[in-house]
Order: C-alpha cells, then structure tokens, then sequence
C-alpha cells in the first residue's frame, strides 16, 4: 500500500517476548513514570487567591467613560445599543438642563443606561461602534450572584469614578486599556 | 436473674468498647480513603486535589457524606423492596465483620486488666475472612437482581464472577503461607514474625499472588470491569441514589482498608515494627508503636492500590477470566507445591 507522506510508522506485530508477556515489567515502569509525576510542577493557578494575568485588550465589564474633567462622554446615540448582537444594551435619553451641564459633555445624555450581563456576549462591538469613546471593555469580569435581577447593571454601577474627585480610583478602573481617537466636533 | 451474674460483665464491656473502637476506626479511615483517593490521583495527575471544603480540603468526605444524604431516595417500582435495600447492608456488614479478627496491636494495660487489641482470637482465624468474603458476593448480586434492570444484572454477575475466580487462586496462595506458619490464627502469625524474618521473605510469590487478587475481590483497576462506567454505566449500582449508593461506594473502601490490613498481617509483619523491640517499653506504650507500624504498613498498600490504579487500564472481561482461571490458579498450585517441596527438603 502507497503512504501518501512520510510520517507513518509501521507498527510492530511481533509476537510478546517473554518479559513481556509478563505484564508485570512493563507495569512496574509504568508505576515508575507516574510515581515520577508526584513531583512534577504543578501547572494549577488556585483562583481566587492567585489570578492568571490578562492581555490588554481583554474584554471583560463594561465601562461607561469620562472626560479629564469628569464630564460623562455618552450622549445616549443608541448606537451600542444597535450594534449589540445580543440585544443587551437598553437607554432612555434626556436633555440636560442648564444648572446641570458640568455634568455632561454635550446637551443630550443618557438619563437610564442599563446592560443585561446575562444577554451581554462580550464580542466588544459597542466598544467599536462608540463615537464618543465613551464605552469600553475592562480587564475584569462580571462577579457572580444568586438573583438575574442583579445582572442587570444600570448605569451608576457602569460609570467610571470621576477623575477630580476618586483620582486613585479613576486610574485603576482606567487600567491598561489603550484609548483610541476620539471625534472631535 | 441469675444468669446475669454469669456473664463476665467486664469482659463484655471491653469487647463491646473494642468492637465500636474498631467499627468507628473502620468507617473513619475508609471516609478519608475516599478523600485520600481524590488527592492521590490528583497529585499523580499533576493536579491538585478538593482543597476548599475545610484546611487543605480535609472536610471534603464530610461534605460527600451530607450530600450523599440529602439526595432524593429513588426506588423503583417492582417486586422486591425488601432485597433492594438488603444489597447494600450486605455489602456493609459483611465489610466491617472482617474486622472482627485483625489484631490491631498487642496487649493495652487499664484498670488492672490486660485487653488484647483484637476482638476476636478464634483459631481459625484467616478462614473466617474467607467465609465473610464469600458472603460478600451476596451483597453484589443481590443488588443486581433487585435492581429490575438487565445491564444492572449483567454487572452484577460479572462482579460475582470475578470475586469467585479470584478466591481460589487467593485460597491455594494462602495454603502455601498456612504450610509455612502451621497455624491459621492471625494473633499466632504475627506473633512468629517478630523480630524481622516477615513472611514475605518465605513466599514472595505468594505475596504476588495474594496482592493481586486482593485486587481483584476489591474490584480495583484493572479489575473494576463491574463498575466500569463507560462499559456498564454503573453497573451493579446503576439504580441507586442517595446514602444506598453511599452504602456500596463506602463498603468498597472498606474492603480495601481491611484487606490492606489483611495483606499487612498476613505477609509484612502486622503491628510489627522493624527494628525495635518491643519489650523494652511500657505495655500501652508498646501497643501505640504497634498500632502506628500497622497503620503504615496499611496506609503504604492504601497507597498502592491508588498508585496502580492510576497507572494502568482495566483488563477487558475475558482477559480477567483468562488471568484468574488459567494463569493463576496454575501459578498458586506451582507455588504450593514449590513450598511443600522446599519444606520437606529443610526437614530432612
């Protein structure tokens, strides 16, 4: 018969010696090679007391984002809400009042923004579909709980701390993440 | 009234201290065996084994035991209730009976008495875990039966197959060991193997023999064709739940436990210890290195069972047939004969 590559080895069809024959020769290396694995590295990482090192560009919670100054950038465009496959991303719009505008960038924003954890695939297509760089995908994931209700992670809980006011905590929920140009109108 | 008075109340009291002592070691060592398992075959899988439920995982069995429990009863509906919940008692009582004639260690000394750390020193000692053995395979097939199910049936009856091939050729070893130490009782042969000449240095293919089918009546990979999962889903104790299952799973262990302790006494010493004598200590003290020794030298075979068992896959059916029938049995026969030669020459 024709081998179509070079790799095939043929396998040895002789008959068992009497070593072999045996069994217990060829149990007792076994019995050595996995004796052996006893002191092998171990290559388990015991969560949660030691966490495997995520890359950069993980994508994991949602983060809603802000200016230097503390201004929140979404201006509930709904267009993360359009491009989430999975339907996850709900907003209701207001109007910003006069007394209020340190608060937002510009004059519309996003009065409710709320996104089911439990619908969200994290593929990061809101993330892309953002003009105002005002969401994006954190390096940590969604914590586990006992109720659906609680999934649904409203915008409080989304926001970014502000800057002027929780520095340290701005800056660690800021994390490595590498920012992208943002439209300037 | 009076026959109260005959009773040799003392005695029985220290009897029955002993046999809950015993039965409570018992159940105790075969819980952690069970967790022992999990970490051992972890630890050969670079792995590592439950360490959450309590320090180091050590409260794990405790947390299979209240599942175990808290599991919904499933019976079937058939004929026969009473032989579905009789398997695994059986297979229970028959495991801890064994017990009844290791001898743990040598005499303890409290209130003046002097109490022998075995519950039973009968003179046919090794014959009666025979008979118990033999019983066991009621267990199993009981549980196959009442089980309504034919793969449960076909399971059954290849574990009390399997069981009673492999007592014969275990039976004809130990006959070659009984020619060496001339006596059956336990108590007898580790009281001649003191001080260092062990009977295994007198039949290490006895040994071999024994160990192997030690193996076997344990259905212990390779033999654990019975409760294979991928061949038979559980076999015997397919249609068991809750603390019933817990019964066979448990009772396994225990076998395990008691025929390391058997193999112990039998081949390597029994409470032992090498290298120190005995007679130089107090009583009690003497008794506590004693039961330590056996405790080793038990843990050592409750380790090689797990070892082999992560080592190599299971012998298919006819294989098993094959090796308990037509490679044992010959080898035990060659081994008494050997024996018998061998003594008849040194007499002489």
């Amino acid at each position: 018969m024709e081998l179509l590559t070079n790799r095939g080895k043929m396998v040895s069809r002789e008959p068992m010696n009497f070593w072999e024959k045996l069994y217990l020769p060829a149990i007792l290396k076994g019995m050595a090679i996995t004796f052996s694995h006893i002191f092998k590295k171990k290559p388990t990482i015991n969560y949660p007391e030691k966490q495997r090192p995520f890359s950069p560009v993980f994508r994991g919670l949602h983060i809603l984002n802000r200016d230097e100054e503390g201004r929140e950038n979404c201006t509930a465009c709904g267009l993360c809400a359009l491009s989430c496959p999975a339907e996850a991303i709900t907003m209701e719009s207001a109007e910003a009042q006069p007394a209020e505008a340190h608060l937002y960038r510009e004059e519309k924003y996003a009065a409710k923004y709320e996104i089911n954890m439990l619908r969200c695939i994290f593929c990061g297509l809101c993330e892309e579909a953002c003009p105002k760089d005002a969401i994006y995908l954190s390096e940590t994931f969604a914590p586990a709980d006992y109720q659906r209700k609680q999934f649904i992670y409203n915008k409080e809980e989304l926001l970014i701390p502000h800057p002027k006011e929780n520095p340290e905590a701005y800056k660690k929920a800021l994390g490595n993440r590498v920012k992208r140009e943002v439209v300037k109108h | 009234m009076n026959i109260f008075l005959t009773i040799d109340l003392p005695m029985l009291a220290e009897k029955l201290i002993l046999i809950v002592l015993v039965v409570s070691v018992s159940l105790v060592v075969a819980m952690y065996t069970t967790f022992a398992e999990r970490k051992v075959a972890a630890i050969l899988q670079d792995r590592s084994g439950p360490n959450r439920a309590g320090p180091f995982g050590l409260l794990q069995p405790l947390a299979d035991g209240i599942k175990l429990f808290f599991k919904e009863e499933i019976i079937p509906t058939f004929s026969s209730k009473f032989l579905f919940i009789l398997g695994p008692a059986l297979a229970m009582i028959t495991a801890l009976m064994t017990s009844a004639i290791i001898p743990w260690g040598d005499k303890v000394h409290f209130f003046g008495r002097d109490i022998s750390l075995q519950i039973a020193d009968i003179n046919i000692g090794i014959l009666y875990v025979f008979g118990v053995l033999s019983m066991g395979v009621y267990g199993i097939m009981i549980g196959g039966w009442a089980s309504n199910n034919k793969y449960s049936l076909l399971g059954a009856l290849r574990a009390a197959s399997q069981i009673i091939s492999y007592e014969l050729a275990m039976g004809i070893s130990l006959i070659a060991l009984l020619m060496v130490t001339g006596t059956l009782s336990l108590k007898e042969m580790v009281l001649q193997q003191q001080h260092g000449h062990w009977n295994f240095i007198y039949q290490p293919l006895g040994f071999l023999i024994f160990l192997i089918c030690a193996f076997a009546e344990c259905n212990r990979t390779p033999f654990d064709l019975p409760e294979a999962e991928n061949e038979l889903i559980g076999g015997y104790h397919t249609e068991y739940s809750s603390m019933k299952l817990g019964f066979y799973l448990f009772a396994e262990y225990i076998n395990m436990f008691i025929s390391s302790a058997v193999m112990a006494t039998l081949f390597f010493g029994g409470y032992d210890m090498p290298f120190v004598n005995e007679a130089n200590f107090a009583p009690n003290i003497a008794a506590l290195i004693g039961i330590a020794a056996l405790m080793i030298k038990v843990v050592f075979f409750l380790f090689l069972f797990m070892w082999v068992r992560w080592t190599i896959p299971r012998f298919r059916y006819d294989q098993l047939m094959h090796l308990g029938w037509r490679i044992l049995i010959p080898l035990a026969l060659f081994n008494m004969l050997l024996t018998g030669g061998v003594i008849l020459y040194l007499h002489k």
